[in-house]
């Protein structure tokens, strides 16, 4: 290590390319840019969609038509122009079989960590891989069938299994929702399909990795995950992303229904690009996510942020049902220029319900992060339970960490708890870890390691690991 | 969307007063009428309607020299009478040699320095009070005055639907320390608003506190805004106990200008029937090295609904600053509801920020313990409440003002700690 500085290490960090950041050449199907009722049935045509999906379409569109981008969130950018953005992308061919993808794809794949033999054979992940929009290789997939556990793409869900996408489809999010929940309603492009059957304890992670692949295409990704009576499952959900200059737009649509005595785990790892250290380029992560909870049923939200330059994300619990729980368990991290405002909604309406919310956020460089949540107990929730807890870590004098807590409570039985505190790390932390031979850097690493611990917790373990590496890569650097 | 047409609500709102002729008022009025009411929509008037108020048709106040039974709420012989906004010199009485009073119109005040600089001209119920005030009162405190004395101003709301704008301008001089006690109570009459703007300029080491005791008429609104700037090295502290009104709101805003200030807030509010108390407060550390801290209390019965906003903002480079915030609540009744909002927005590192925010009901062990002492339910429960809004009190720091707080609290709520 003789000659490497600190400084050097610095400089090198500083000009260090994103990790992820490549873009592989595959032919796309693009429609022109723009949005435009057109637009709308060219891409229902295009995926041969049956006639009550295009109206569900059109129906949203209409509604988007009358809406305004919401300004209330605690970020600052330039909004994305939508008449510039080509809402439909998908690889050309179709496959019949693993062997006829395209090289060019598989080794996109690799690159990716997710080689599908190798998952196939050590992980038991089974992986729905979202190639830009259309989801082009499905595994594990009979093995899922055996246990009458559906797990495909959107697109495959509307001609298969029309009656559950009809019937549960825009029942947690509505296309009313919000600007982008709208938008997406109109215009989503792919997605997961998940149904967990009656009594069935679905054996493996199912894991979905979405990619934004083509330059100039927003993701318009829906994932509709039904777990009927009694199930269970953890999905995982995990994002990088190719290096772009160009503000990139993801407006996604997550609904997650957990019938009676059903238990949903949704993890999620989110790693696209933030933009480099100037705040150029980086995507516009918009996501609506939402999950409803039937008696005595269970979701649990589990997530790491570390890439988007503007995130706007409230993974959010309807529980209805009595004596259902919501639990939601967030690390954000921001850096350089990036902006987050993300945190959670739990909606108790049901009797005996019960939400746990903890938030780590960590501010590095001269980012704005921010924890917005709502807690509303309704007026029949009774022995409504909720604990909050949300901190945030200060890495330098330039970032901001804001909390903006709203806790509703409209039932006298119910019992609250809400607390945060935000500070940086003590030097007298450093200084201990420095004196037992520890770099800043890695004396840093550690300590933010030990503060978001209670949350990597959550994650199923090969998550965890990823979510590791990515928190060090995120803070490369930012050491105030 | 921003429109430019006038909104009906307000125009009809301010049809029958006269357009005001001094330039400052009617630069608030010209401004006011650019305004509309605000709505749930708004951010900081997300859990406050205030269609009560923008519904209702007042005529402004007349002076009078009814008689005002006063008597029960005097807590100081330092006292300033203020009857619908305007001031009954004929019932107060205090010494002017401590507390330097003046009596000034909007012409007067105007001429002040720092008169009316600090006010947020976006709301619409400052603007109202800038463009309506009859009679604003100046209060200076010499530097280096201490003045043990408080000074009392008894705001008493008279007859009906009368809208009262009374403007207070507070300037506490270098190195003074003194007090002073603002009650808010009703004679007779109904849908009274008061519409209160006090501006305070707290000077380098100077300390100043408010005490505020709100025990309105039941069917009387209140906005109340307190526009503070603070100096180096000073103090400021203001308690704030809601007893009585139908719709009370408290505008604190905090401007910490000075360094290794030190700024307290505390607030109990006692709710009951349909009664509806909104407290915002909003403290702006823009220098380093400063402390802040809040605590408020909400004991809520009947139909009340309480609303707690509190926001800390810690600006770019006011490093060291230590702020917090802590609000608890408790519903004693199946009807009774409660927002909270404790927020911080923090843009620099070297901080301790915390907030915590509860909302629960009387400990059921607390109170089986009490019963098993042959305690009833009823004293149980105001044995437990008592506590719990207890510390807030105790900010008081001075027995006769506690004492009419216990009057008052018997008065309206038909027991006492």
């Amino acid at each position: 290590m003789a000659g490497y500085t600190e400084e050097e290490l610095a400089e090198e960090l500083k000009n260090q390319e994103y990790k992820f950041g490549f873009v592989s050449e595959i032919e796309s199907d693009k429609i022109p840019v723009g949005l435009s009722e057109e637009v709308v049935r060219i891409i229902s045509a295009k995926k041969n969609e049956p006639e009550w999906l295009l109206d569900y379409r059109l129906k949203a569109f209409k509604i988007w038509e009358e809406m305004t981008e919401p300004e209330w969130a605690h970020v600052h950018y330039e909004k994305p122009k939508f008449q510039d953005i080509s809402y439909f992308s998908a690889p050309k061919k179709q496959y019949e079989s693993w062997d006829d993808v395209d090289p060019e794809m598989k080794a996109t794949m690799d690159k990716l960590g997710i080689s599908m033999d190798e998952q196939k054979k050590l992980t038991g992940v089974a992986v729905d891989f979202v190639m830009d929009s259309v989801s082009v290789a499905t595994s594990f997939k009979e093995k899922l069938g055996e246990l009458g556990i559906i797990f495909c793409s959107f697109s495959e869900a509307v001609h298969d299994h029309p009656e559950l996408v009809q019937k549960y489809l825009g029942t947690v999010v509505p296309s009313s929702d919000n600007f982008y929940a709208a938008l997406n309603s109109a215009v989503f492009s792919d997605g997961s399909f998940c149904y967990i059957p009656k009594g069935v304890r679905c054996p493996m992670e199912l894991s979905t990795y979405f990619r934004i692949n083509e330059a100039g295409t927003g993701q318009f990704e829906r994932t509709l995950l039904v777990a009927d009576k009694g199930s269970y499952v953890s999905y995982l959900e995990g994002c990088t992303a190719p290096q772009r200059d160009e503000n990139q737009l993801h407006a996604a649509v997550v609904e997650l229904i957990a019938l009676d005595d059903a238990e949903i785990k949704y993890s999620t790892v989110q790693n696209w690009f933030p933009g480099d250290k100037d705040g150029k380029g980086g995507i516009y992560n918009f996501v609506t996510k939402r999950g409803i909870c039937q008696t005595n049923s269970k979701i649990s939200w589990t997530q790491v942020e570390t890439g988007s330059a503007v995130t706007w994300k409230y993974p959010s619990c309807i529980l209805k049902g009595d004596n259902s729980i919501g639990e939601f368990y967030s690390v954000a991290v921001t850096n350089n220029h990036q902006q987050a405002d993300t945190g959670t909604k739990m909606i108790h309406l049901g009797k005996n319900t019960k939400s746990t919310v903890i938030s780590k956020g960590i501010s590095a460089g001269v980012s704005q992060n921010s924890y917005r949540g709502l807690i509303h107990i309704g007026k029949n929730a009774t022995n409504a339970r909720n604990f909050t807890q949300c901190d945030s870590l200060l890495m330098s004098d330039r970032c901001g960490a804001h909390t903006f807590p709203y806790i509703e409570c409209n039932n006298n039985s119910a019992k609250l708890e809400h607390e945060a505190t935000t500070s940086k790390i003590g030097e007298d932390q450093i200084f201990y870890c420095q004196q037992r031979g520890l770099t800043e850097e890695k004396a840093i690493g550690l300590i933010v390691n030990g503060y978001v611990k209670e949350v990597l917790n959550k994650l199923p373990m090969e998550f965890a690991v990823e979510a590791q590496k990515l928190l060090a890569i995120s803070l490369e650097n930012s050491v105030g | 969307m921003m429109t430019t047409v006038l909104s009906e609500k307000m125009q009809s709102f301010l049809d029958g007063f006269p357009t005001p002729e001094n330039s400052l008022q009617l630069a608030a009025y010209n401004r006011l009428i650019e305004l509309d009411f605000p709505t749930t929509r708004d951010e900081y008037w997300k859990y406050t309607r205030v269609g009560k108020i923008s519904n209702s048709k007042y005529t402004l106040p007349e002076k009078s020299i009814r008689d005002l039974s006063i008597e029960q709420y005097i807590v100081s012989d330092q006292f300033i009478v203020i009857e619908n906004g305007l001031v009954r010199l004929d019932l107060s009485q205090f010494n002017s040699s401590e507390f330097n009073i003046d009596f000034k119109d909007a012409e007067g005040l105007s001429e002040l320095a720092d008169f009316n600089a600090n006010l947020n001209n976006e709301d619409v119920f400052t603007q109202l009070n800038t463009a309506f005030f009859d009679e604003g009162i100046e209060i200076t405190i010499d530097n280096k005055a201490v003045i043990e004395k408080k000074l009392q101003l008894i705001y008493v709301s008279n007859g009906d639907a009368v809208l009262a704008n009374n403007r207070l301008f507070i300037h506490a001089g270098k190195s003074s320390k003194s007090s002073i006690v603002i009650t808010q109570i009703g004679e007779s009459g109904e849908n009274c608003f008061n519409n209160l703007v006090t501006e305070v300029i707290v000077e380098d080491n100077a300390h100043f506190t408010i005490h505020k005791i709100q025990s309105d008429n039941d069917s009387n609104t209140q906005v109340a805004t307190e526009q503070i700037a603070q100096g180096d090295n000073s103090t400021f502290k203001i308690n704030t106990v809601t007893l009585n009104g139908l719709l009370v709101r408290n505008n604190i805003n905090i401007a910490v200008n000075g360094q290794n200030c030190s700024t307290y807030m505390n607030g109990a509010v006692i709710g009951k029937n349909n009664q509806h108390v909104d407290n915002h407060t909003f403290v702006d550390h823009r220098v380093p090295n400063c402390y802040s801290n809040e605590n408020y209390k909400y004991v809520l019965d009947g139909k009340s609904t309480g609303v707690f906003n509190g926001r800390v903002v810690v600006q770019k480079d006011a490093q060291v600053i230590n702020a917090y915030q802590n609000n608890g609540n408790i519903l004693l009744s199946d009807h009774a509801s409660i927002n909270s909002k404790p927020e911080l927005e923090i843009y620099a590192d070297d901080v301790k920020c915390s907030h915590g925010s509860t909302t629960g009901q009387l400990d059921e062990d607390a109170l089986f313990y009490l019963q098993a002492r042959g305690i009833s339910k009823k004293n149980a429960k105001r044995i437990l409440v008592s506590a719990f809004i207890g510390e807030v009190i105790e900010s008081y720091e001075d027995e006769t003002i506690t004492e009419l707080i216990q009057q008052l609290l018997e008065k309206e709520h038909g027991w006492t700690f």
